[in-house]
């Protein structure tokens, strides 16, 4: 008891300082966190944007600073920049409603139905291409796809025969890779759901499908759009899923490292479309009210 | 331009010539081509020095091993450091960082490292091994000689050739028309170079079936040769099964996706299956053509020149060129063993007939290298702007 009031006594002046100016007391819990947010990301983000404005030495490929919009104008004008700026949106969109479709079932299927075992298990076979290096999990869809690959050689007696290097392997590994994004934040929000809503559904005569569309859904809403920002945003930049599955597929990121070493400017140009397309999204989404509730 | 450049290149000789202490003076020159292209004066080094302790060396996967680096340090007392690059772009970056001694530098890299002042002339007097048995094809090339100054100590060279699966493809092809024509009886199975220097590819092509484009050499193309080039690549683009890099073309041979197409004798190699067979076409090929170059500041040109000399030898460069696959820079390792001879033979290595035919990659530049001056040619840049419209 008394060592304890002789430790109350002690004088601490950092702590007494920080009680009474509770400004400096904000400055120390954030000055890290925003250096490193201001400094090293939001920075560095802003140097390469700017270069977009920039010019590059045509022979020795070397940036100069000033300014031109030349590298926009390019990205408008270019059939070729705003066809494949359409195409890598197209495969964004897609690979998220791919994810959304698949990910509210099996979220409802594990919540609700699977006993402790199988959901777990489940949960593990989510998460399981997690565990495994980026580079790996693309290189083994390409083992999957190829004309000689793992799903021929599998379907072949059925008389099925894949789709070939194209922009739906870019798309469906996609989905692979990003599909936990979407189901570990679902399945979070159906855990959630009172069961007796779903009691309440059925007790009304609703089956399982319209039960998922008209209770599940708007509750899922929020986690949705969670799930979506990671799926969309991941495929918009992503380019190593065309490079290895895409055959002669090109999307954003594939131009971007095309011209990262060559012509930084255009490559920092481009980056400026997938950054537009999500805050549009954003824009959208935040419309909607759905991120009050995340 | 060279005002610009000469002035920070200045320095930096000024700052090798205090570091080494040698005296040195200015060089200029026309080259035998008539192309005179605008270089920052740099002096080449006169004499050597001791070595230093180090030398950092930025090399393409192969180049450097411990197999014959270990053997280097322990004669010459320079610790070899490695750092290895994936793409000649990259190499180009690294080496403006400054940190680098020397860089094993492809035809496509090494004129932009020479026009922007990057790298020094090298006396040849000073690495003995840089002999006449260094192949006659390797020395005085536009990639690595330019005013009449060497930059560059040839490492070795390989032709990109046409591989094809010999079961499906049944008769050996000798021309390129089955990649490039409309009608190619592979359309859908055609495996191309994911690279805007694959344009020349197409290029040379044209060259022989096209002659009315005018097209003396595939890496200097004015507008509407360019465009050519780049309309026969946007054909081809409706038949290609896969546009690959290193890391993905052997899958796509062995995977069964490409039959026919580009490709590199090592990457061949490695898909060990015979039925992967290679030829040159008719119409020749493109190329490519390694060389050390030195930084012009750099910090260690002692140890680096004894680099370029210790790997210019038959046996050291012999060994850098059959760990890497490609044909070596000095001939008379093929006299050095059987293995080598088999190596050299495979390779063609001394077959000056064989690689005339070949066009090793090099960077085209605004000045026309064909030596044409009534008209401006298209550079580095508007080809990857070509490639990206190819791909669409």
């Amino acid at each position: 008891m008394s060592t304890s009031t002789d430790r109350a006594r002690k004088p601490r002046p950092i702590s007494t300082a920080l009680y009474r100016h509770p400004k400096g007391r904000l400055a120390s819990l954030l000055t890290l966190p925003m250096v490193w947010l201001i400094g090293v990301y939001i920075f560095s983000l802003a140097m390469l944007l700017v270069t977009a404005f920039w010019t590059t030495d045509p022979f020795t490929s070397r940036v100069k600073p000033g300014f031109t919009l030349d590298n926009f104008t390019q990205l408008a004008t270019v059939s070729a920049y705003s066809m494949t700026a359409l195409r890598t949106l197209g495969i964004a969109v897609a690979v998220t409603l791919i994810c959304a479709l698949f990910a509210i079932p099996l979220a409802v299927f594990m919540s609700q139905v699977a006993g402790p075992r199988l959901r777990a298990l489940l949960a593990v076979l989510v998460t399981l291409p997690l565990w495994a290096g980026y580079l790996v999990k693309v290189i083994g869809m390409r083992l999957v796809w190829t004309e000689n690959g793992f799903f021929n050689w599998a379907l072949e007696p059925l008389g099925i025969h894949g789709p070939g290097l194209g922009v739906l392997t870019v798309t469906l590994t996609l989905v692979y890779l990003w599909f936990p994004y979407m189901a570990i934040p679902v399945y979070a929000a159906v855990a959630q759901i009172p069961p007796n809503l779903f009691d309440a559904s059925s007790d009304l005569g609703a089956r399982g499908f319209r039960t998922i569309r008209t209770i599940v859904t708007p509750l899922l809403l929020p986690s949705l759009i969670a799930g979506s920002i990671f799926t969309f945003s991941l495929s918009l930049g992503d380019y190593i899923a065309a490079m290895y599955v895409g055959g002669s597929t090109q999307m954003i990121g594939s131009i971007i490292a095309q011209n990262i070493n060559l012509n930084p400017p255009l490559a920092a140009a481009f980056s400026f479309v997938p950054i537009v397309l999500v805050i549009i999204y954003l824009g959208a989404v935040r419309r909607t009210g759905a991120l009050n509730n995340l | 331009m060279k005002k610009i450049l000469a002035a920070p290149a200045a320095i930096a000789a000024a700052l090798a010539l205090a570091l080494t202490g040698c005296a040195s003076e200015g060089t200029t020159g026309g080259d035998a081509s008539g192309l005179k292209i605008d270089v920052p004066d740099i002096p080449m080094i006169e004499k050597l020095g001791d070595n230093e302790k180090e030398v950092n060396i930025l090399a393409w996967s192969g180049f450097v091993e411990p197999e014959w680096s270990d053997a280097f340090t322990a004669d010459t007392g320079c610790v070899v450091n490695r750092k290895i690059f994936a793409t000649s772009d990259e190499a180009v970056q690294l080496m403006r960082t400054g940190e680098y001694d020397l860089v094993s530098a492809s035809g496509d890299a090494s004129l932009r490292l020479i026009v922007d002042g990057n790298v020094q002339p090298l006396n040849t007097d000073l690495i003995p091994n840089f002999s006449d048995d260094i192949v006659p094809g390797m020395k005085g090339q536009l990639y690595d000689t330019l005013n009449g100054n060497v930059y560059g100590i040839p490492i070795g060279r390989g032709a990109n050739i046409l591989e094809y699966n010999s079961e499906v493809v049944t008769e050996t092809p000798d021309s390129w028309s089955v990649v490039w024509e409309k009608d190619s009886p592979y359309a859908g199975k055609i495996a191309a170079y994911d690279s805007p220097i694959y344009i020349a590819d197409a290029a040379i092509y044209l060259m022989k079936h096209q002659p009315d484009l005018g097209i003396e050499n595939p890496y200097a193309l004015d507008q509407d040769q360019l465009k050519a080039a780049t309309d026969l690549l946007k054909q081809q683009n409706a038949m290609v099964s896969e546009y690959w890099s290193p890391a993905t073309n052997i899958s796509s041979f062995t995977g069964g996706n490409s039959v026919v197409g580009t490709s590199w004798e090592v990457l061949r190699k490695a898909t060990q299956d015979e039925k992967f067979k290679s030829v040159l076409p008719q119409e020749g090929s493109t190329g490519w053509s390694d060389a050390w170059m030195l930084a012009t500041d750099s910090e260690s040109p002692n140890c680096a020149y004894a680099w370029m000399d210790y790997t210019s030898a038959p046996e050291v460069n012999g060994a850098i060129a059959m760990n890497f696959g490609m044909a070596p820079a000095n001939g008379a390792f093929c006299d050095t063993s059987d293995e080598a001879k088999a190596h050299c033979e495979y390779y063609n290595a001394t077959d000056e007939e064989y690689f005339k035919q070949v066009w090793f990659w090099t960077t085209p530049i605004d000045q026309c290298l064909d030596g044409r001056t009534d008209v401006k040619c298209t550079n580095y840049q508007d080809w990857t702007n070509a490639w990206a419209t190819v791909k669409g």
